[in-house]
């Protein structure tokens, strides 16, 4: 995972940085939520580098909004989402399986009762 | 083709008995059409060779801006200047959201710069040839995004979800830097004079053969695509690719009166195709290896890129952990 820490030699070195400098820590990752149009969800397009949420937000803007493809855009550091894992997918999910009464299908109503 | 030559790390498909139960259930879900997410398992040779393949068509995109960005200053309208600097930033945009798929497989987008400025990575061979003149901006579009939307069309199938996803975007646009282009060469073929139709013609002489060599070397010297294909992360030989656009290309050169340079170019009415001559593989492998006309141009004006602009991204993370200090202190 990446850090956003700057490394703290070439900080207070205060020179140009070179080729021969160490290496300063990359732009913090962030994912990117639009919203396409009013009334639906924002939904995840990518992900971008950006040094904090306000540049994120801009980035954001330049390279998943180019064409109008969105009126709203969230920005979530990479680091501060919790995901399932692949693993506790059968754990997760499988008991829903068993569940087909959930579903209005499961029920057979005659036709004589009319709209249901 | 904007990936070429992308190693799997073998030499032929492994085979059913060859791969242990858990390549066997991997291979199973892509035979299904199942797509991979990044955090289910997958071979290391698959993660490597994805991570190859789309670090190099990233990096492609992102060379690709430069022998453009050289006429952005001389394009002869303002439409046509504000037309070239949409298209240039939209081939920004396609390597960002490459680089992003690529660091869904456990690479880091420094380590994927580094390759690339240090030459360990490659990039498309095709931008490696020098623009001389407006005509090759035109010819470009035409072409050399023609190609690449040969190719990436498919690849909106890939195995790889990430991936797959990011091509999607990319093919939307795409088609926008194809027409830009050929409309370009309509202005100087249909409405030009004889010197803007003659610098056309030029353009299309020196431009064709590279172009015909993005979708890489010929099947019978393409060791790796069997295994990518079995992966799905390649869904057409690269002949099969060279041919379709061959086939779409010459009616669009004889739209523009302009003539292919290739004396063996025929029509094959039985195959309901053009037969074609052999692109020259010694110049396609030299420009490989690094020795094409700009090879070196392009990997200077990268790594000055990168080095100039560290003060910049440095300065913002000074900028935001300060902010963040600030934040901290007054809550």
């Amino acid at each position: 995972m990446t850090s956003n820490k700057p490394d703290t030699a070439a900080k207070d070195s205060g020179a140009a940085p070179t080729q021969s400098a160490p290496r300063r820590a990359e732009w913090p990752l962030w994912e990117v939520f639009i919203r396409g149009q009013q009334g639906l969800h924002h939904r995840h397009v990518g992900s971008l580098h950006a040094p904090d949420a306000e540049m994120a937000v801009n980035n954001a803007r330049d390279v998943y909004t180019r064409r109008n493809e969105g009126v709203s855009i969230w920005v979530v550091r990479a680091t501060d989402i919790t995901a399932s894992t692949p693993s506790a997918k059968g754990p997760l999910f499988d008991p829903a399986n068993s569940k087909v009464y959930r579903h209005p299908t499961f029920f057979d109503i005659p036709d004589d009762v009319g709209q249901m | 083709m904007y990936a070429q030559m992308v190693k799997t790390g073998a030499s032929g498909v492994k085979s059913i008995d060859e791969m242990d139960e858990q390549e066997r259930a991997f291979q199973a879900r892509i035979d299904a059409g199942e797509k991979i997410e990044p955090k289910d398992w997958m071979p290391e040779a698959y993660r490597k060779t994805l991570i190859r393949q789309i670090s190099q068509h990233a990096h492609s995109e992102i060379v690709g801006q430069l022998p453009e960005g050289n006429w952005i200053t001389r394009a002869p309208t303002l439409e046509r200047k504000s037309i070239l600097l949409a298209k240039v930033q939209d081939e920004a945009g396609h390597g960002l959201y490459l680089y992003c798929a690529a660091e869904t497989l456990g690479i880091s987008r420094d380590e994927m710069y580094e390759q690339l400025h240090s030459g360990k990575a490659k990039y498309s061979s095709i931008f490696n040839y020098p623009t001389l003149t407006w005509a090759d901006i035109g010819t470009i579009g035409w072409l050399v995004d023609g190609a690449a939307i040969m190719n990436q069309v498919p690849l909106q199938r890939c195995s790889y979800g990430p991936y797959a996803r990011a091509m999607v975007r990319i093919c939307k646009e795409e088609s926008f830097h194809q027409r830009q282009g050929y409309a370009a060469l309509m202005k100087l073929c249909l409405e030009g004079t004889e010197a803007q139709k003659a610098m056309a013609q030029d353009a299309l002489n020196r431009w064709w053969w590279p172009s015909l060599m993005m979708f890489g070397p010929s099947d019978k010297d393409s060791v790796h695509s069997a295994q990518s294909m079995a992966w799905k992360i390649k869904q057409n030989t690269n002949d099969e690719l060279r041919q379709k656009f061959v086939d779409q290309t010459v009616p669009q050169a004889q739209y523009l009166g302009l003539s292919v340079p290739d004396p063996d170019l025929s029509w094959n009415e039985e195959k309901g195709g053009y037969d074609f001559g052999e692109p020259d593989w010694n110049e396609f492998f030299e420009v490989i290896k690094g020795n094409g006309p700009c090879n070196r141009e392009r990997l200077e004006a990268r790594r000055r890129a990168f080095d100039d602009g560290a003060w910049f991204r440095e300065g913002l993370l000074a900028h935001a952990d300060k902010e963040r200090a600030a934040r901290m202190a007054a809550e």
